[in-house]
Order: C-alpha cells, then structure tokens, then sequence
C-alpha cells in the first residue's frame, strides 16, 4: 500500500478515534465515579447532534452557537436524568442501572425518529460545517478536510483538559472524594448528592458534544448512537473500565487501528475492535489501564 | 410435567403451587394456537424459552448477559442453512443448537472470569462480533436480505407446512427445553449455583469451584438459547439479521423482567405479554420503540419481581 493511502487512512482513524475518546471519556467519567452504566451514551450523542440540528431548523442558529447550546441541553437533560431516574436505582445492583438506561435508549431512538418524521419531515438530515472550516488544507504530505482536523483537535483539547481537572484540581479530588466514600465526604460538608448529580450532567455534555461535532461529518439520524455505542462499550472495556487515561488513548488507537486495518482487509473494519477487545481480555481481564478490582 | 404426578404423594404447599403453576401453564400452552394465530403463538413459545435460557444466567448464577442474541441467533442462521441445504427438520435444529454449543464455549471461557457490569459488556461485545460477520458472510447469512424460502422437508408423513402443526412440534421441544432448565435447577447443580450467586466465596470455601459452575450454567443457557433460535427459524422460516442484533439482546432481557426473574414460569409469561403488545401496537400503527421503552424503564423502576415474583410475593405475605 502507499504511504499516501496509509496516511489518509491514519487521519481518517484518528477522526473516528476522536468520537471514541470523547465518548468513552464520558463513560468512563460516568462509570468511574457513579458506577453507573450508561447504555443511553449513545443516545445522548444523537440527541447532541439532532439539538444542533433543531436549533438550526427552529431558531436559525448556526454550528458555532450549536456547539454550545446543544452540550448544554444535553447536560441539563442528564440532570434530570439523574435526579428523576437514576438516583431510586443507587444501593441496587449495577446491572439495574444498564436496564434502565437500555430502554431509555429505546424509548430516544424512536421518539426522536417520531419528531423528525413530524416536525421536520425527514429521517436523516445533512448538517454544514461551519464557512471557516469548510474545505481542505494542505498539510505538504497529505490533503485533508480542514473540519475533520478540527474535530481531532477538539476532541485532544477537551480530553486532555478533563483528564486535567479530576487527576490535578481541587474540584477533582473533591469529586473522587464524594464517591470514594461519600460518608466522610458529606462529614466535611461537601454537598455529595450535587456534585454527584454534577458529574453525570458534564459526562452526558460530553456525548452531547461528540454529537455536534459528528453531525457535519455522519449526518443527523435518530439511530447514528446505536452501533456507536457498542464499539465505544469495547473500547472502555480494552481501556480498562473506569480508567480516563485509559478510555482516551484506548479511543483513539483503536480509530487508527481499525482504518488502518481496513486499508489492509476492509470486512475487518467493524469487528477489529472486538477482537482487539477477546485478545486484550485473555492476557489483562480488567483492560489495558484497569486496576485488578476494575474486573470485579 | 412429569412433577404432576409425584405431587399427590408430598403435602409440601411450595410442590403444590409449582404444579398447579405447571399444570396451569400447559394447558394454556396446549390452547395458545386456539387462542391467538399460530405463528404468534409460536413466536409466544420461542422467545418463552430464550427467555427461561436467558434467566438461568441471569437470575439463577447473577450473570447479566448482554449478547445471548448470539446464541439465539446463530442457532436461528444454522437451521435456516441446514434446511436450505435439504437437511430433514430434526437435523437442523440439532444442529443449529449445537452450533450455538459450540460458539459458547470459547465465549463463555473469556467471559465468566469477569462478573457485573464487566461480563455484560463482554458478553455484548462478543455478540456484535458475531452480528458483523452474519452481516458480512453473505453465502452463509443472506447478509441484509437474509434468509428465506428455505424448505420444510415432511416427515413421517408430517406436512410442517401447516402453522399448527408447527407449533405442536414447537411445544414438544419447548417441554424438552423447559424440563431440562427445571431439573437444572433444582437439581444439586442448580442450587450451588445459587450458592454460587449468592456469595461466591461462601461458595468456595465449602469447595465449590465458582468458575466451572459460572462455565456449565452459561453452555446451559447458550445451549437452551440456541434450541429456541431453532424454533423460531422452523417456526416463521424466515430470518434476518434482526436475531443478532443487540435489541433482541436487550429484549430477552425486558421479558424475563416483567415476567420475574428466577422463577423460570415468568419468563414464559413475560415473553407472552411482550409480544402480544407488540401485536396490539402494529396492527394499531403505535410506534413499537417508545412503548416498549417506556414498558422497560416502568418495569426496571417500580416492577423488578415482575409478574410472577409479584403473585409469589403478595401469596408469601398473607
């Protein structure tokens, strides 16, 4: 193969490795400190993406207002998650939180489909990237669309920048502290319940946020989080559950990884991560960047 | 339902309900075709045993998972294959049930090391695994078309191109199916099972090896899941790429919740009620994803003994 193709392929792999960061960064953020299994991640994501879309139907707001606003309801959707929903589940057993989660995603899916068909009158809608992103820019080795380079460095950007604030900041070790052992926590006067509550409403955001930055690239589709969400599944599986270091190197190996293998062998494109995910798990069972106790 | 007639002999009141429960369910399943039309009811039997193969994880070992749509469905590809390829009926159902067998043995060897959350998201990635190459092995699957028009050989001078008889032959394997995951469980395996579930280390320390029990119950299940795929090809003779999709996954689930986990009778009727709903909302044009969604998170939030765990507990409080 030449190194034209290999290197398109690299890019193209980062892109997709982009949106498998940041959304198992908010898995692994949700999971990490909540023990909540989010399946409806997925559904998050679009509803980011379908939000940029509706507000550029109904309020005529353009990409760059979207990238804000549509996190943001996204945000204030997953506190009213948490608060109405998932708080009665917490003293159960994990798995109920998965259940739930399941069948709200059923239950997005096809009411946004619902709204789509009614409102708008379509079932998949292209979405622009913004006039300053719209093009290609010539990197001297390779030629690649301006937008997609935006989406990898964004995602870098906001990646790093979470990892940042709960390994390094006061309000991180205020945050692992709450859900470490919240008794104590609670015992400093800390509002554990809050920030709690705070911590699932900046992961759903995040989705959300993947969402947006999708919609010019994959297009608005009520379904677009649902195969999306597996993979991601397996990528915080090979991570190591929990691990945010490990759901955002993860992420974007695996995009580069499974392009790269698709220039090779192109039916292997999909399943590479799951057989990434069967080999990874006979040698560590609790992933690459798992604490032993992650596999409990 | 040979526990009938043993029954009359014990005056334990638990061996007396489970039988009128057993005599209860058989001749309801005996009417069903009579009932409602029969591919329905023949669907109502299927998923009942997917759904009793699902909680012999899920509620008797505490494995939640996520992916049994592998087992169901590769068994459902199999079968189709088989007499697509002139094999006689009880051919391709064994063989399609074996098939599932053997898919779960490597899937349960990497799986049942992990426990929680962790084997559910194995479990669901190992069926996507599984769902893409049904979607890529296209001499085998049909890929998106699927399979169809497959024959049904008679045999015996049995013509199974009548939906009844069909369902008829459904229910003898159903029963085989259901005895076999009944004996299982009150069988000494089947309670260090639960031992099993309940603290794993008590377990171990009474010299049980958790590992190869976890192991056994999943081929059990994987086995019995593939049975049920089987009959769901023989029975609608059509299949697509709908059985390794992970919603069928989700939707063994959702049925074995509302019916009742470890109860073994719930998932039965929790598989009956959901798809007769789902036959009441298209033929009344309802969309099927917002009211089963809705069905779900109402069932997970404030119904999770289910139908039959509810009756059991509101009988053991009187």
């Amino acid at each position: 193969m030449n190194t034209q193709l290999l290197l398109i392929q690299v890019f193209n792999g980062l892109v997709n490795g982009a949106f498998y960061a940041l959304l198992s960064l908010g898995l692994a953020v949700i999971f990490g400190m909540l023990r909540i299994v989010n399946f409806m991640h997925g559904a998050l994501y679009m509803l980011g993406a379908f939000a940029a879309f509706a507000l550029g139907q109904l309020l005529g707001l353009g990409f760059w207002p979207s990238l804000i606003l549509a996190p943001l309801l996204v945000g204030l959707l997953g506190v009213v998650l948490e608060r109405g929903l998932l708080s009665r589940l917490y003293g159960l057993e994990p798995s109920y939180n998965l259940l739930l989660t399941f069948g709200l995603t059923l239950l997005t899916q096809d009411l946004v489909k619902q709204v789509m068909l009614s409102r708008f009158a379509v079932s998949s809608a292209p979405y622009s990237p913004p006039e300053l992103l719209s093009g290609v820019v010539n990197l001297g080795f390779v030629v690649f669309p301006k937008y997609r380079l935006f989406v990898i460095a964004l995602s870098l950007v906001v990646c790093l920048l979470t990892w940042f604030v709960i390994e390094k900041t006061r309000v991180g070790a205020i945050i692992r502290a709450s859900t470490e052992n919240p008794v104590v926590t609670r015992a400093f006067g800390i509002n554990v319940s809050l920030w709690v509550t705070g911590v699932f409403a900046v992961g759903a955001a995040l989705a959300g946020l993947a969402g947006v930055l999708a919609a010019p690239i994959y297009s608005v589709e009520p379904y677009m989080g649902a195969e999306l969400i597996i993979t991601t599944f397996a990528v915080v599986v090979i991570g190591g559950m929990g691990s945010i270091l490990g759901s955002v190197v993860t992420g974007f190996a695996v995009g580069v990884l499974a392009a790269v293998g698709a220039a090779v062998y192109p039916p292997i494109a999909n399943t590479l991560v799951f057989i990434l995910m069967a080999l990874v798990l006979l040698v560590r069972p609790s992933g690459l960047f798992g604490l032993p106790e992650g596999a409990r | 339902m040979s526990a009938v007639s043993k029954v009359g002999a014990t005056r334990d009141p638990a061996r007396v309900t489970r039988a009128a429960w057993l005599i209860g369910l058989g001749v309801l399943l005996l009417a069903l075709p009579h009932l409602i039309y029969p591919v329905l009811a023949l669907d109502i039997l299927a998923w009942g045993l997917f759904a009793v193969a699902f909680d012999l994880l899920f509620g008797f070992s505490g494995l939640l998972s996520f992916g049994h749509a592998a087992f169901w469905g590769t068994s459902a590809y199999l079968t189709a294959f088989l007499l697509g390829h002139g094999q006689s009926v009880p051919v391709a159902i064994a063989g399609g049930t074996l098939g599932a067998l053997a898919l779960a043995v490597p899937v349960a060897f990497l799986s049942v090391r992990s426990s929680g959350i962790y084997f559910s998201m194995i479990t669901l990635a190992f069926a996507q695994m599984v769902s893409f190459l049904a979607l890529q092995w296209t001499d085998l699957t049909g890929g998106e078309n699927g399979l169809q028009g497959f024959a049904r050989p008679s045999l015996l001078g049995l013509d199974f191109s009548d939906a009844q008889l069909r369902y008829y032959v459904c229910l003898v394997l159903f029963a085989l199916g259901f005895g076999v995951a009944y004996r299982a469980v009150r069988s000494p395996f089947g309670q260090a099972q639960q031992a099993v579930r309940d603290s794993e280390q008590r377990a171990q320390s009474v010299g049980y090896n958790p590992a190869r029990f976890k192991f056994t119950a999943f081929l059990l299940s994987a086995g019995l899941a593939g049975l049920a795929g089987a009959m769901y090809t023989f029975g609608h003779g059509v299949v697509s790429l709908e059985v390794v999709n992970w919603r069928t996954s989700g939707e063994v689930v959702m049925m074995t919740l509302l019916g009742g986990t470890t109860t073994l009778f719930g998932p039965v009727i929790g598989a009956g009620l959901v798809l007769l709903l789902r036959d009441v909302l298209t033929t009344a044009n309802l969309p099927v994803g917002i009211v089963t969604g809705v069905v779900f998170v109402l069932v997970v939030l404030f119904f999770r003994r289910g139908v039959v765990g509810t009756l059991q507990h509101w009988r053991r409080r009187r």
